[in-house]
């Protein structure tokens, strides 16, 4: 009865990244009210530094109100819906976007395309460079919606490019062969290459090396570059980001056939902590994919509403420069105090310098090297720890006892809380073996969290995903 | 799709025996400005026959295996009868040539529709738009269905509810509000809607705010449903004349087919049992699933409701057939008198929603509310599987929660949606009852209307030749010489031409009397031509 898209699982919410939120709605922490409850480490929102924007916001009533010097505006955006995007807004965009990168690009706002959120410009990305049956290499591991945003609707396929612990991850021009080979053998065209710059799962930037490597790749593959760097506002250390189209200008290949086939993503998700607004973008220097993606955000276009009041947000040049450092700052905080947290519980993380969660290494807790292994210690955390982590094979990972832990999108008592149940869980975990079973161990504090009214609440009803 | 131009039928066979050897050529053989579409080709055959199209010359190059294939429109065939040698001539257009840099077909296809007249009097109204005050002379934009009558009422609200537009004082609210992104959508909105939904159908049919879906627009909605309920290749049956945003929406990268149904004036366009039928066998004959009905009621470009024994032959119709129906919904709000449009929902209810998990509505605030930037679309299902699967899919075209929020506030206000919904339907009313009676003392006709924001046109007696040419000629001197913007009906795929689709409410009542004027002008002009 229904399309063959509406009946596949490609939508991806049968993964486990999304049941530990399933779980995590049925019984979510709260200081108060529920101390024993899950808490939500799997979501990459940014929490830190809203009190920025709300004291923006009361100091300018009019952008809430939609007015202009004190008078309604409120007609002209109601009927605003030209799919080339509020002029001022994005004006605003590039200068932001360009700030986050130190100004050392500059961007115009005609190569700029508006869609409802990184999620719709990667979708609509696709539809422009690939066919159906085309297929994408993507390093892993990789943020999981992906497998949706990607693919179900475009019908395009995803070859990973397999990086390894062995070198923190880094994307190597060998990887990316194999990755190609593979792809030729499954007889599938190879239309190009996406990397989430900054890194989801891994919250590191890639240096200039890899990205020239990528770049190198691309030019002698005669394939796209798609850079996400959503998370390029969320950089808070060294050695700081380089994005893609930086690097390839460095190369001096701006007047080249690559330049035409190279183009980023963004969004005003993570840095800005206003995923509700569904503001995202693509950039890019070929004309005819700004021509078909400007039709096709039709589809997907930001309210006038939202434009209004966020171009006037980002006009605010003080507002922009001390929010990016300020927000910096506390991320760099945050992130220091988790892995230290872990550190304390004898958890390694990858060393990383962005994003809003760490990549940590259990494979110390796992009882045998593989995913089975990784999963059974993934729902003990969830169920017995009471943290909903993000298991690294649901990103692709290849090698199994990877988990990436968000920090941002909770207070600071809270992030303590679970610093503490992962201490404690550890000790637990040392006491009795590496990686054995510890029921009998457990505190009675720690037997509430058994009792079956979690199991009970436990259902199977369909329950929302959607985050990075 | 493609269409093989031949004349007669000794070329026809010719150009069938090259078809074939066509179809079985290498990709490497094709000449470099024919994109592979040979797929399609295999309907070509079948094409003719199914809608009585002939051919026409298409001249035979030396390296004979070559052929330009022009890429047509499915619904504009019907306008080739009797077309000139130097139509023709303009009519073949090459595909366009596959870029450098591959980029999908989806991109470089021309199914977005946007070189259409109904994109290009845009064009000229952009150049040189009317004001009041400062051109007067300048085009007069009537192809755009924009509501500006009501928008007095909705300025008023958002003074006196300040709450609705901030967060409430010191933005208490606006962390929760900047990190929703459930794709369920804010429940308060949803209730907000729905009781929205049932106010507009009088109390006449219920909804259930856990039924619906929000998308940015309707246009994302009809795009998304379409994913949801049919395969690249399947088809869906449209009434003529259709929205032609539509060619776009349910197409460009669904992949899916529009197979028209076709209506005419001899019944005041309404569908009718044989039409469907008709068009089921067109979408057979070339070998296209149909994976359901389309409907826009009140329809666009009509602007007139469906009647309830329509609705009830086509509810019969796609029962029969075991399609989907879809009913778009979206000037629900804009009908002149309340009682005179019936919702497919009614027509579910009366039979006590038997069979009703093939039927989908679609909505928006674009017409009814004027709030087209705002974004605001909505799915409403009464199948299951569709509206979990929809709610995953809107997650590629949320609504922004700030809009959300705003919305939520104003539709949950039951005394300012009774009276907008009230005011709105009598100063859309007296619009077209203005613009009636001026194209009426102009000599003009227009199908007798009840809903929309225009009003449906028929200049066929000033055609000087009844064709789509003549249609697009008239056309062009009422854009150009008259300076109006309005729809010719051949872009909204009507089969006799002639008609236009004439927006009134997207302006000032002053701008309506200078179009008004202007009209009558024309008409005097082409009278007095004729004494």
């Amino acid at each position: 009865m229904l399309s063959t898209k509406a009946s596949c699982s490609s939508h991806g919410q049968d993964s486990s990244y999304f049941l530990g939120w399933q779980v995590y709605e049925k019984n979510p922490f709260d200081e108060v009210v529920n101390p024993t409850g899950i808490i939500q480490m799997g979501l990459a929102e940014n929490q830190l530094s809203f009190d920025l924007v709300e004291s923006w916001l009361r100091k300018n009533p009019d952008a809430m109100g939609l007015k202009k010097d004190g008078e309604s505006v409120f007609r002209e955006l109601a009927l605003f819906q030209d799919y080339h995007g509020l002029p001022a807004f994005k004006n605003e965009l590039v200068e932001y976007m360009a700030k986050i990168r130190g100004n050392k690009v500059k961007f115009e706002p005609k190569n700029l395309v508006l869609a409802a959120g990184a999620t719709s410009a990667n979708e609509t990305l696709i539809f422009c460079l690939a066919n159906p049956g085309d297929a994408l290499l993507l390093p892993t591991p990789y943020y999981p919606a992906f497998d949706r945003d990607l693919k179900w609707r475009t019908g395009v396929e995803i070859v990973p490019v397999h990086c390894s612990s062995s070198n923190g991850f880094r994307v190597t021009r060998l990887a990316l062969e194999e990755a190609y080979q593979r792809a030729q053998k499954l007889n599938l065209k190879v239309k190009g290459v996406l990397i989430t710059n900054p890194s989801n799962p891994l919250g590191t930037t890639m240096t200039r090396d890899e990205l020239n490597q990528l770049i190198t790749f691309a030019i002698a593959k005669n394939i796209h570059v798609i850079s996400d760097e959503v998370f390029s506002g969320t950089v808070f250390d060294f050695p700081g980001f380089i994005s893609i189209i930086e690097a390839a200008r460095d190369r001096n290949l701006e007047s080249t056939d690559v330049w035409s086939r190279i183009h980023i993503v963004y969004s005003l998700s993570k840095d800005l902590g206003l995923p509700g607004f569904r503001v995202g973008m693509i950039y890019s220097k070929n004309e005819t994919v700004i021509s078909a993606a400007t039709k096709m955000s039709s589809f997907g276009l930001v309210s006038s509403q939202t434009q209004y009041l966020l171009s006037n947000m980002l006009a605010n040049k003080k507002f922009t420069s001390k929010y990016m450092k300020e927000n910096q700052k506390r991320l760099k905080k945050r992130k220091e105090m988790l892995v230290s947290g872990l550190k304390k519980a004898g958890i390694e993380c990858l060393k990383g310098n962005a994003g809003l969660f760490c990549w940590v290494d259990m494979r110390h807790l796992l009882s045998s090297n593989t995913f089975e292994a990784e999963t059974e210690l993934w729902k003990k955390i969830l169920y017995e720890v009471g943290l909903n982590i993000s298991p690294g094979a649901s990103c692709h990972c290849t090698e199994p006892g990877w988990f990436r832990v968000c920090f941002a999108n909770m207070s600071h008592e809270t992030l303590q809380v679970a610093m503490q149940r992962i201490k404690d869980f550890a000790e637990r975990s040392s006491c009795s073996g590496i990686g054995k079973s510890y029921q009998q161990n457990m505190s009675s504090f720690r037997r509430k969290l058994l009792t079956s009214n979690w199991v009970r609440k436990l259902s199977s009803s369909d329950r929302d995903e959607q985050e990075r | 799709m493609f269409s093989l131009l031949c004349t007669g039928v000794c070329n026809l066979l010719i150009a069938n025996l090259l078809l074939v050897e066509f179809l079985h050529m290498g990709t490497h053989d094709l000449h470099p400005h024919v994109v592979d579409h040979r797929q399609e080709l295999k309907h070509i055959l079948l094409f003719g026959f199914c809608y009585e199209d002939v051919v026409y010359s298409l001249p035979l190059f030396s390296h004979s295996s070559i052929l330009y294939p022009v890429l047509v429109h499915t619904q504009q065939l019907p306008y080739r009868k009797g077309l000139t040698n130097s139509a023709r001539k303009i009519d073949m257009a090459i595909e366009n040539e596959q870029p450098a840099v591959g980029l999908s077909k989806v991109a470089v296809s021309e199914t977005h529709g946007e070189d259409s007249p109904y994109f290009a009097g845009w064009k000229a109204y952009d150049e040189n738009p009317y004001d009041e005050s400062s051109n007067q002379s300048g085009v007069i934009q009537m192809g755009l269905a924009e509501n500006q009558v009501s928008f007095d009422l909705l300025e008023k609200y958002l003074e006196e509810h300040s709450e609705a537009s901030s967060w409430g004082i010191g933005a208490p609210g606006f962390r929760e509000n900047a990190l929703f992104q459930d794709y369920h959508g804010l429940k308060s909105f949803r209730q907000a809607m729905a009781n929205f939904m049932e106010q507009i159908r009088g109390g006449r049919a219920k909804f259930d705010p856990d039924r619906i879906v929000l998308t940015a627009g309707a246009t994302a909605a009809n795009e998304l449903l379409t994913f949801i309920l049919a395969d690249p290749g399947d088809a869906l049956l449209v009434p003529t004349p259709y929205y032609p945003g539509l060619d776009r929406d349910l197409r460009w990268r669904t992949g899916v087919k529009i197979v028209p149904i076709h209506c005419d004036s001899s019944n005041n366009f309404q569908v009718t049992p044989e039409a469907l039928e008709a068009a089921y066998e067109c979408a057979e004959s070339m070998n296209l699933k149909v994976r359901g009905v389309l409907i826009t009621n009140p329809s666009n470009p009509l602007g007139a409701t469906i009647q309830r024994s329509v609705l009830e032959e086509i509810l019969d119709f796609v029962t029969r057939k075991n399609i989907h129906l879809v009913s778009d919904e979206i000037y629900s709000g804009s009908t002149f008198s309340s009682s005179e449009f019936i919702s497919i929902a009614e027509i579910l209810e009366a039979h006590d929603y038997k069979n009703s998990e093939r039927v989908h509505i679609v909505y928006s605030l674009s017409k009814d509310l004027g709030l087209p930037g705002f974004r605001v679309g909505t799915i409403y299902s009464y199948n299951d599987k569709v509206v979990t699967t929809a709610r995953r899919m809107s997650s590629f075209t949320l609504i922004s929660s700030q809009t959300q929020h705003l919305l939520a506030c104003m539709l949950s206000n039951k005394e300012f949606t009774e009276n907008y919904i009230k005011t709105n339907r009598e100063s859309l009313r007296k619009r077209y009852e203005m613009i009636i009676k001026g194209l009426k003392n102009a000599g003009i006709e227009c199908l007798k209307g009840n809903a929309g924001l225009f009003c449906w046109m028929n200049l066929s007696p000033l055609l000087e030749e009844s064709t789509r040419e003549g249609e697009l000629a008239l056309w062009k001197v009422i854009l150009n010489e008259v300076r109006l913007n309005i729809s010719p009906g051949s872009s909204c795929h009507c089969s006799e031409p002639g008609w236009f689709r004439v927006c009134f409410a997207n302006m000032s009542e002053q701008t309506l009397e200078v179009a008004l004027e202007r009209i009558h002008k024309l008409m005097e002009q082409r009278k007095s031509k004729e004494t």
